[in-house]
């Protein structure tokens, strides 16, 4: 038995070599040539994806984006070991995760746009819209897969944070509650080295998934930049959730290659030379390593991802630069699902005042 | 007709009976609610009879509890959490005004969280340190919440079934020194209100006050020595803090020219503030008297051998009235 915790699982090296764990290569049996192919497919769009929101974010179309570059594998690897019915319950990076779940690239950046603070339909692709207070979807995930559990239904239920998200007590709160209950739930840390500028060393002095054991939760640390051992062991842990067996802890070690977000500025506190030996190990780069050693990567096929990367970028650009505004009245709905006599009052308040601007527009035009 | 005499507790739990019976999505959650039925038993047999999956008992995690039922709203139940204690409240804050309150703006209405979160509030039974205090306004501060509080066990009966029933989250306020009072009542008849609309407890003539919760005893009894002295005083039960029904309060006040408010909770920046300020909006020229406040003073809720004076009682309440009436 292989400890998990001090060996990552890996299924690829960095230089693209496959490595042989029977335990968990059994998990990824079924991904052949045509699989692997996808799954660079998705890691290459997610990095597509994410370079254009940063340029539209640099253009003045979005307000903030927090990019994902570097975690491509991790959020993928992860996203593609769900079915259809499991439930996501996302933070605010996880846009490679929103995409592999079908949520439309068109509508991926509204909330950055500040045109609402939802993007989609969460009900629509199981995946809820981004948690902006780190941990608290955590407990969320619980609650939900405690309500799963009591349907009787066999379904898994995940909750991705990062690493800075485990000094919250929601965290530790969750996975106490999910233990209590025996709660199918997936915690899936992405552990990037960094909350925004604070490295994980200050949010705990053992690895992250050495936590989980004063919980009696099983856990395992897989290497966030093969997305191959990531798919196993979520496989193993929705696995796990669906049979009944409980939680499970997942820390995928990854590395932020980006700011936290638009506004970081990572220069101020981490070395050039730790990112450079993190480019080492870029996700894209191994997993293109690994095609290229089974002789799978060939120009139509290259050429095929790069026209899917760029027609979802295309979707991402045109939903952005094209969500109208909101109207101002908006401002007003939805903060309660039944009329409230003090919204109504300001409602229509603001109505008649915005309404008294209409004839100065008419007479200065 | 089923006229019963219950305690405000025993009719809290009577009306949580009803919920679970009505609708198998309705869960119960929170510390010591199973088998022990509560601190205060007002989840008393719930657990025996519904089993536990429909009354949890909970790890001691106030925010665990309703970060989990916030959860279970959205696979589709309908969680009644109960806080222990109102100084408890407050490691489950930001799941309350971060989370719970906000889902339904934050997704345009595609998601509601139909929690509601019981907290036996307020001073008067001699308890210890963080098991007397009034958070209410910081609730009713906050949009997305409603946030209710009866102050008999008619109210309690009803009002805590309006509440599970509704799909936004509530946020319902038990005064728990009044969990003892009892009251006969037709626990099969239909509410009389609402749950967001104030009740006149009391007609009267010469001024107005508006009390909630634990107070509007307190208000009555204020108005009964009131009555002996010659002075007719209304009672306002406002029931609902947010919102609160000032159609209710400016229709009394247009008759009454004055206005007392009174509630246990710190005064600077209490109900009371907001309720004075919008009263005078709406009533500036009904007005015989500026609107007088009457709450605890602004300080930490004290040790119990002096929060005798810290509470508002009817002489507190006489005194303001006569200020308004003098003026």
């Amino acid at each position: 038995m292989v400890d998990t915790i001090a060996y990552p699982v890996q299924l690829i090296q960095p230089d693209g070599r496959r490595v042989f764990r029977p335990d968990y290569t059994s998990l990824v049996r079924d991904i052949g040539p045509d699989q692997l192919r996808d799954l660079y497919e998705d890691l290459v769009v997610a990095r597509r994806m994410d370079v254009e929101a940063v340029a539209l974010q640099r253009q003045g179309e979005l307000g903030l984006w927090a990019p994902l570059l570097g975690q491509e594998a991790a959020q993928v690897g992860s996203a593609r070991a769900l079915r259809p019915d499991d439930y996501a319950f996302i933070s605010y990076r996880e846009h490679a995760v929103a995409y592999c779940r079908g949520v439309d690239p068109g509508v991926m950046t509204r909330m950055w746009r500040g045109c609402a603070h939802f993007a989609w339909d969460p009900s629509s692709v199981n995946v809820t819209n981004p948690a902006i207070v780190v941990g608290s979807q955590g407990l969320h995930a619980t609650g939900y897969a405690m309500g799963a559990h009591l349907d009787g239904a066999e379904i898994a239920t995940i909750a991705y944070f990062g690493d800075g998200a485990t000094s919250q007590g929601d965290i530790a709160e969750a996975l106490g509650f999910s233990m209590s209950f025996n709660a199918p739930v997936v915690f899936f840390c992405q552990n990037n080295q960094f909350a925004i500028s604070e490295p994980v060393h200050l949010q705990s002095p053992v690895p992250i998934a050495q936590r989980a054991a004063g919980y009696g939760m099983p856990a395992v640390r897989v290497d966030g930049n093969d997305v191959l051992a990531v798919l196993a062991v979520t496989r193993q842990a929705t696995q796990r959730a669906r049979e009944g067996s409980g939680p499970t802890f997942i820390e995928a070690v990854t590395y932020r290659m980006g700011p936290h977000t638009t506004s970081d500025d990572p220069t101020r506190y981490r070395a050039a030379a730790e990112t450079e030996v993190w480019k080492a190990r870029d996700p894209i780069d191994r997993i293109r390593r690994l095609l290229d050693r089974e002789d799978l990567l060939d120009d139509v096929f290259l050429a095929r991802v790069q026209a899917t990367a760029d027609d979802v970028a295309a979707r991402l650009r045109s939903g952005t630069v094209e969500a109208p505004d909101p109207a101002p009245l908006d401002l007003f709905e939805h903060v309660y699902s039944t009329d409230h006599p003090l919204i109504d009052e300001e409602r229509e308040q603001y109505a008649a005042y915005l309404a008294g601007f209409a004839g100065i527009e008419e007479a200065l035009s | 007709m089923t006229t019963t005499t219950l305690s405000f507790g025993a009719a809290l739990n009577a009306g949580l009976r009803r919920a679970l019976e009505h609708d198998r999505k309705v869960v119960i959650m929170g510390e010591d609610v199973g088998r022990l039925g509560g601190v205060f038993r007002v989840t008393d047999t719930l657990q025996k009879d519904f089993g536990d999956n429909r009354v949890i008992d909970t790890p001691l995690a106030e925010s665990g509890i309703i970060g989990a039922a916030f959860g279970m709203a959205l696979r589709g139940y309908r969680p009644v959490c109960e806080i222990q204690f109102d100084g408890f409240v407050y490691p489950a804050f930001d799941q309350i005004v971060s989370q719970v309150a906000k889902i339904h703006y934050r997704t345009q209405g595609r998601v509601t969280a139909p929690l509601t979160i019981r907290i036996p509030y307020g001073g008067g039974i001699g308890a210890v340190e963080h098991h007397s205090e009034s958070p209410e306004a910081y609730f009713a501060h906050t949009a997305g919440l409603r946030v209710v509080t009866p102050s008999n066990p008619a109210d309690a009966f009803h009002m805590i079934q309006q509440s599970v029933a509704s799909d936004d989250p509530v946020i319902f306020f038990e005064p728990k020194r009044r969990y003892w009072d009892k009251a006969d009542f037709d626990v099969d008849a239909e509410p009389d209100l609402p749950l967001h609309r104030a009740r006149v407890a009391r007609e009267g003539t010469d001024a107005t006050i508006v009390a909630y919760g634990s107070v509007v005893p307190t208000a009555l009894s204020a108005a009964a020595v009131a009555d002996d002295e010659g002075h007719s005083l209304e009672v306002i039960d406002l029931r609902s803090l947010s919102p609160i029904d000032f159609d209710t309060i400016e229709q009394s006040v247009r008759k009454t020219g004055r206005l007392v408010v009174a509630h246990e909770a710190s005064t600077f920046a209490g109900l009371g503030a907001e309720i004075a300020a919008r009263i005078s909006e709406r009533c500036f020229y009904q007005l015989d008297a500026p609107v007088l406040r009457v709450g605890g003073f602004d300080v930490p809720y004290p040790p119990a051998k002096l929060e005798s004076h810290h509470l508002p009682d009817a002489d507190r309440l006489l005194d303001a009235v006569d200020r308004s009436l003098a003026a």
